[in-house]
């Protein structure tokens, strides 16, 4: 057990104190947690040495949780109820779910996501994953020995709102504060960049258990800035060993199968894969729970061309996203291979004809996602090291629009915009005297509104009534630097604030994720008005940390007068959050945050004017008469 | 630095069509490392919010100014010239032919299967649109006319959807 150190009344602890940040891979496979210590990204092992964490989740009649290779061990005998792959399912109804058939669970049909009925009662797919969550954030506290600042968690570049929504909750619920929600092949040229000193274009091909991601990005400098992504985020390495399930079906002529016997092929399936990466052909053998057998030889020739189908459909991603980049196979400097899927060698051979390349495979492809996490959770909590200085620019992966009349999409944010990203688009009534208007936000690249993904739907009401066409509706997108989207509407001509912001309806409302915390709670006999207090109590620690710090670096930026008032807002602060009124706690971080809203947009403006730094005002603007002269 | 200075004042670029692209790519990254959430993600939430709407305009900015269309139609906007795309689409006569017949010759490559028809047409749309920007240099830079360089923007317009339609036609006929 480490020892805590105890700061004086009113003094922060050393300000140069390492800050306990980690990157959590979320797979659909295994998930991993990663963290830089003593200037070297680690990935922390559980107690038996072992780096991954099977993503598989078991949950028992009496209310008890299994996660990982306990509950993996489990899934043949106990189906239903041991959940893997789960991260398919986030954000999913399930119409979206590719073959359903094949998979054992008791689905039921929610608004905007699926549940699943297990022995425990119906769970949602964002608190499965936040049971796995759970464990690694388990995991980081004992090895790292103190409560964590943040995480950075990973989801695949092409993850929708619904689905990056959705892995936020989870975080939330496992109690962890995400420090940023981070793409999965940006967080791997991260990793492999800083390692390799690389400058140029380099293409990251990210083939995980259920997600396949292509990133284009360019590298200069310390800046990763990503210039097209693509992908499909319901293929992966499961679909490869489906292919191969159906394969043995096919061949065995076998009944209807139970769901453990479902399971057990669906395993034997995924381990011929596994040995096809090193051997010619794999032998494949079952005794199934009616007492049948199965006895089938896979060839390396038969795996190829049972899946070519699949691998095609990667590479015509990786043209789209090319395209899109506005480059061609031959402006790639090189080929970063991800994910567990990515040792399969028909994909390493088709990524290898495809770029004229040999792909790169020097870092572990299952640990590099996680690798590159901490180290921009690092970063993220203020870790910065002298030299250690980059930045990622990132983008969307899919448009967002607005269903305009006829079912057609306008589209407002363009895939691949730089992120953050907003943009306004003005609309009018259709009708005289229309006081109402319905505003419907989509995702995706159709036409139609019903190809693309319903994001939200919201009412804009208390228009004054005018003739058709007077109004001026304005919808404003403001995408965030996690991907995530809001959008508010306003009417303008009448000065009227009839506005409204919206979180997306497939996400939890703040209601159910309290809720679901309860209930979390109540099982680990944990007292949720604690907990509670606990948050508020190191929210405030953390802002008086952020603003102590504000006041080392920039504290000349106040006049004593509006230093003194800061100060003592902080002190107030410190001695409230000591106390046990979490309302007092909020309240009092209102204030100062209340006190340093005018030194904040001063901080501000000295950032950008540093940019400028080397270059006057007066000298562009001389520049600019030159030129126009 | 105001909030509400123009892209080219905030880019740190003389205000004009032709700009210098290197020292665009430069300064956006510069004011990114400054004003990125990143480097923010920390801070206290009025800090947080004044970075996401600082890195909202930069990279706003930037996109405007980084691709000639928009960067044209930008200029007209700040030289209150309206391109007039909604209520003025009304093009000349033989303007519109010839669109008529670029669309023909993709249709006709498209469901010939003629990939390399394809390529050819959005080589010969590319240096006819290279001209085109040309010569809004010169309309903005060096002898200032905004309704005729309104006017190659309009059609620029038309070029510019013809040319994405073609990248469409060939991205389906690899699909296929």
């Amino acid at each position: 057990m480490a020892l805590l150190q105890i700061a004086e009344p009113g003094e922060s602890a050393a300000p140069h104190e390492h800050k306990l940040a980690v990157g959590i891979d979320l797979g659909t496979t295994n998930s991993l947690v990663a963290t830089v210590r003593s200037g070297l990204t680690v990935v922390l092992n559980d107690e038996l040495g072992r780096p991954l964490l099977p993503s598989v989740v078991r949950y028992g009649k009496a209310g008890e949780v299994e996660v990982g290779y306990e509950a993996q061990r489990q899934q043949s005998v106990d189906a239903r109820n041991t959940i893997v792959s789960v991260k398919r399912f986030m954000g999913r109804g399930k119409a979206d779910i590719a073959n359903l058939e094949a998979i054992p669970y008791d689905f039921v049909e929610a608004p905007g996501m699926v549940r699943l009925r297990t022995d425990a009662g119906e769970k949602s797919p964002v608190e499965v994953s936040a049971e796995i969550l759970k464990a690694l954030r388990a995991r980081a506290e004992a090895s790292l020995g103190g409560d964590l600042v943040g995480a950075v968690i990973t989801v695949p570049a092409y993850f929708d709102d619904a689905q990056r929504q959705a892995t936020k909750d989870a975080a939330k619920l496992a109690g962890l504060n995400v420090l940023r929600l981070l793409n999965e092949p940006t967080a791997a040229a991260i990793a492999y960049g800083l390692d390799n000193g690389s400058e140029g274009v380099y293409a990251v091909y990210d083939l995980g258990g259920g997600t396949f991601d292509i990133s284009i990005l360019h590298l200069s400098k310390g800046i990763f800035e990503v210039l097209a992504t693509g992908g499909d985020s319901a293929l992966g390495g499961d679909d490869f060993d489906h292919r191969i399930y159906c394969w043995i079906l096919q061949e065995s002529k076998l009944s209807p199968l139970s769901s453990g016997d479902a399971r057990l092929l669906l395993t034997r399936a995924r381990e011929a894969k596994e040995y096809l990466t090193f051997h010619g052909e794999a032998p494949i053998s079952a005794r199934l729970s009616t007492g049948e057998m199965v006895d089938l030889t896979l060839t390396t020739q038969i795996f190829n061309d049972i899946t070519q189908t699949l691998t095609m459909k990667t590479l015509q991603a990786v043209k789209k996203a090319l395209r899109d980049a506005g480059m061609t196979s031959s402006d790639i400097k090189g080929v970063v291979m991800v994910g567990g899927a990515t040792r399969m060698p028909q994909i390493q051979r088709a990524v290898g004809e495809f770029f004229k390349r040999e792909p790169l495979n020097n870092l572990d492809p299952d640990k590099v996602v996680a690798i590159g996490a901490a180290m921009q959770a690092n970063l993220l909590a203020g870790n910065r090291a002298a030299g250690d200085d980059w930045l990622l620019l990132d983008v969307i992966p899919l448009s967002l629009g607005l269903e305009t009349m006829g079912g057609l999409v306008e589209k407002v944010i363009p895939r691949n915009s730089t992120i953050p990203a907003a943009r306004a688009q003005e609309f009018t009534t259709f009708k005289d005297g229309q006081t109402a208007m319905a505003v419907h936000v989509v995702q995706g690249e159709r036409e139609l509104v019903s190809d693309c993904r319903s994001l939200a739907r919201f009412e804009l009401r208390g228009i004054p009534p005018m003739v058709a066409g007077a109004a001026r509706i304005r919808v404003t997108f403001q995408v965030d630097a996690d991907g995530l989207l809001s959008v508010a509407a306003r009417e303008q001509t009448t000065g009227v604030e009839a506005s409204i912001t919206v979180k997306p309806s497939y996400g939890l409302s703040d209601d159910e994720v309290a809720s679901m915390l309860k209930d979390s709670m109540e099982h680990a006999k944990d007292d949720a008005f604690r907990r509670a207090l606990k948050e508020a109590q190191v929210e405030a620690e953390r802002l008086i940390e952020a603003v102590r710090a504000a006041l080392v670096s920039d504290g000349e930026l106040l006049s004593p007068e509006e230093k003194a008032r800061v100060e003592a807002a902080i002190t107030k602060l410190h001695s409230t959050a000591l106390g046990e009124n979490r309302r007092h706690i909020t309240l009092a971080m209102d204030d100062l945050e209340a006190e340093t809203k005018d030194f904040a947009a001063r901080r501000m403006d000295k950032s950008i004017r540093r940019a400028f730094a080397g270059k006057t005002v007066d000298e562009i603007e001389q520049t600019t008469k030159e030129n126009q002269a | 630095m105001d909030f509400n200075a123009d892209h080219f004042t905030l880019m740190g670029l003389p205000r004009a069509f032709r700009i210098d692209t290197a020292a665009l790519d430069k300064r956006y990254r510069e004011l990114q490392a400054e004003v990125h959430p990143d480097r923010f993600a920390h801070a206290g939430d009025a800090e947080k919010r004044l970075s996401l709407q600082w890195a909202t305009k930069v990279n706003e900015a930037y996109q405007t100014l980084k691709k000639p269309l928009p960067r044209a139609k930008y200029l007209l906007h700040l030289a209150d010239h309206d391109v007039g795309a909604e209520n003025n689409t009304a093009m000349p006569a033989d303007f519109l032919m010839e669109q008529m017949e670029w669309r023909e010759g993709v249709a006709e490559a498209r469901s010939a299967g003629n990939h390399h028809e394809l390529e050819h047409l959005h080589h010969r749309l590319g240096e006819q649109m290279r001209s085109a920007y040309d010569e809004l240099g010169d309309l903005f830079d060096n002898a200032p006319d905004y309704a005729t360089a309104a006017d190659r923007v309009r059609r620029l317009m038309f070029l510019e959807k013809l040319l994405h339609e073609i990248d469409d036609a060939i991205v389906a006929l690899e699909e296929e």
